[in-house]
């Protein structure tokens, strides 16, 4: 690695427009690797964002700095038309050309990229995106989820430098879902660009994204990495019923009696039900705040399989019935929810030493 | 044009005339009439209505209000006209090129509607996936809307060279009758009744007639056909 470029590894984005009451103005750097997901509820401005990234949307102001490349710059008359800006977009309809076949639609990018070297071979993405059967069909024949499977491999095959991804799944049924997102897992292992993955759902952030911003009307109210944003207690968007917390762990070993795969992470082992993977692999769990229950003491006899030690660090103060706890096991946060009462029963307060008792689910990644 | 080898018979001329005429409008008309079409359908000018009007006037506008205008306008001391024989030297009027001109005028209408409609129900997102794939502005317009607006482009050419071939009261008064010039079918069969010539005013008619039903046929076949794919 050479120790100094000039390429700076963010994507700087800054965009401010106006139309009607809504006005979006955002100013915000996402890393140049993994994935970064925009959540927001509907009408926060994730689409509009989006769009103005892509340049579709007309009388924006802002600019778009890629790795040191300046791609828009309104101030001083940078921009570029839309098809010159080397991004692939996937919509949350996959919008395949239907004059065209399966495979006429993936060349149909891949024979217009400019980049000098491409992003993925044809050959990789049909392998990758598993379309060899479909290549001869018309997308008039495909299901939604192998509709949106080609969207997403014929964004890819244009060779962008950045991937905008809008909801992709959003018009999907849950069955479609499970069979896209092991596609959207690969896609975060395989790909070397920064991709933008705009969601309002929580869970698939939670299995996709390394970094999180949360928007609300046009605004963006936090961004991080995934983990650190998701402790946050001060977003009300992050602390409803999805409150929850993310764990990457090791696996260290699978108990075949029991069909339970331990994994090691910075304040323990957690057991997950199942073989989520091979002895080494990484994995990420998700950890629902309200999976996690606390104790003072051991308890001698209970159903709960994992039992770790926890600092309180936060409290999230309340005067409904239920409130928000920041808990630090080794260097990893979780949030739990509890009720009100109970937290006042044990006297809970910051810096208190105690026992969280946890359910952990295994997203696969 | 005087009759040739293969087609003579009585009137086989203002056919070919006819034929030459229609398939020369219709494609004016595709390469004018698409650019306007597409202004229209993408278009929130004010002027987006009074230009339909005009476009759409020779539909309602009696043939020989049409033709008198142009044959005024057309004529040796009309504007166009006059820098016509300026340039050219020769008279737009009872002539071939003037009847071009007139019959796209009266024909606009068959053109220009089939693919405004076609245009207006084209999926803008099918045109933005088009450009953030890589396909400039007119990339997308070949590539996308053109083949997504095949019909409107298939009934567009259809319905102009047939509305050509049959116009009558435009080419009687900007043409005339000038056999090999602008003495079109239309005219041809007018002239053979006026003479009596019952005959071949018969077979002339016939063979319109035949046409016409056997394009709309096609015209409907495809349509329904294209509409259930």
């Amino acid at each position: 690695m050479s120790a100094v470029t000039n390429n700076s590894p963010t994507v700087d984005i800054r965009y401010a427009l106006r139309r009607g009451v809504f006005s979006l103005n955002v100013d915000l750097d996402i890393p140049m690797r993994g994935i970064t997901g925009i959540f927001g509820e509907s009408g926060s401005g994730k689409t509009t964002l989006l769009r103005c990234i892509a340049g579709l949307e007309t009388r924006v102001t802002g600019k778009l700095v890629i790795g040191g490349d300046v791609w828009q710059d309104h101030a001083r008359n940078v921009s570029r038309p839309v098809h010159q800006q080397e991004i692939g977009y996937v919509f949350q309809e996959p919008r395949l050309f239907r004059h065209l076949s399966v495979r006429r639609n993936l060349e149909y990018g891949q024979q217009r990229a400019t980049a000098k070297h491409a992003l993925i071979a044809f050959d990789q993405t049909v392998e990758l995106f598993d379309l060899g059967p479909l290549l001869d069909r018309s997308p008039t024949d495909l299901s939604g989820g192998e509709a949106q499977r080609v969207a997403i491999a014929r964004a890819l095959l244009r060779s962008p430098r950045l991937l905008l991804m809008d909801e992709p799944l959003a018009a999907l049924d849950s069955a479609r879902k499970n069979e896209i997102l092991p596609f959207l897992d690969r896609l975060h292992n395989e790909l070397q660009i920064p991709i933008i993955y705009v969601s309002h759902h929580i869970e698939e952030i939670c299995r996709l994204c390394d970094h999180l911003l949360v928007m609300e009307r046009g605004r963006v109210i936090a961004e991080g990495d995934l983990q650190s944003v998701l402790v946050r207690l001060d977003l009300p968007l992050l602390s409803g019923e999805e409150a929850g917390s993310v764990i990457c762990g090791t696996i260290s070993r699978y108990d075949d009696d029991y069909d339970l795969t331990h994994l090691a992470f910075s304040g323990g082992e957690l057991l997950v039900p199942g073989r989520i993977g091979e002895t080494g692999d990484k994995r990420r769990l998700r950890i629902r705040a309200s999976d996690i229950s606390l104790c003072r003491h051991r308890p001698e006899s209970t159903t709960m399989l994992n039992i770790l030690p926890a600092i309180i660090e936060d409290i999230q103060p309340s005067s409904g019935p239920m409130l928000l706890l920041r808990l630090k096991l080794g260097s990893d946060r979780m949030i739990a929810r509890i009720t009100r009462r109970s937290c006042d029963k044990l006297a809970l307060q910051r810096g208190d030493e105690l026992l969280a008792q946890i359910k952990a689910v295994a997203i696969r990644n | 044009m005087s009759e040739i080898g293969f087609f003579s018979f009585p009137g086989a001329g203002p056919l070919w005339l006819s034929v030459r005429l229609a398939t020369i409008t219709t494609m004016v008309l595709i390469l004018i009439g698409t650019p306007l079409a597409w202004w229209l359908s993408r278009t929130s000018s004010r002027w987006k209505s009074p230009l339909e009007a005009i476009v759409a006037l020779p539909i309602v506008l009696p043939p020989t209000v049409m033709g008198f205008y142009l044959l005024i306008v057309l004529g040796p001391y009309g504007t166009i006209g006059r820098w016509w024989v300026d340039v050219t030297g020769e008279t737009l009027t009872f002539s071939f090129t003037g009847l071009v001109i007139a019959s796209c005028l009266y024909s606009l209408p068959f053109a220009v509607q089939p693919l405004q409609n076609a245009f207006e129900s084209l999926d803008k997102r099918d045109l933005e996936a088009a450009w953030t794939l890589g396909a400039s502005r007119i990339d997308a317009f070949f590539s996308v809307a053109v083949p997504q607006s095949a019909r409107g482009f298939l009934n567009a050419i259809v319905l102009a060279f047939a509305h050509t071939l049959g116009e009558f009261g435009v080419v009687l008064m900007v043409g005339g009758n000038i056999p090999g010039e602008t003495r079109t079918i239309s005219i041809a069969i007018y002239d053979q009744v006026e003479s009596l010539n019952y005959g071949v005013a018969h077979r002339l008619s016939a063979i319109l007639l035949v046409f016409a039903f056997v394009v709309l046929l096609f015209m409907f076949v495809i349509n329904r056909r294209w509409q259930r794919s």
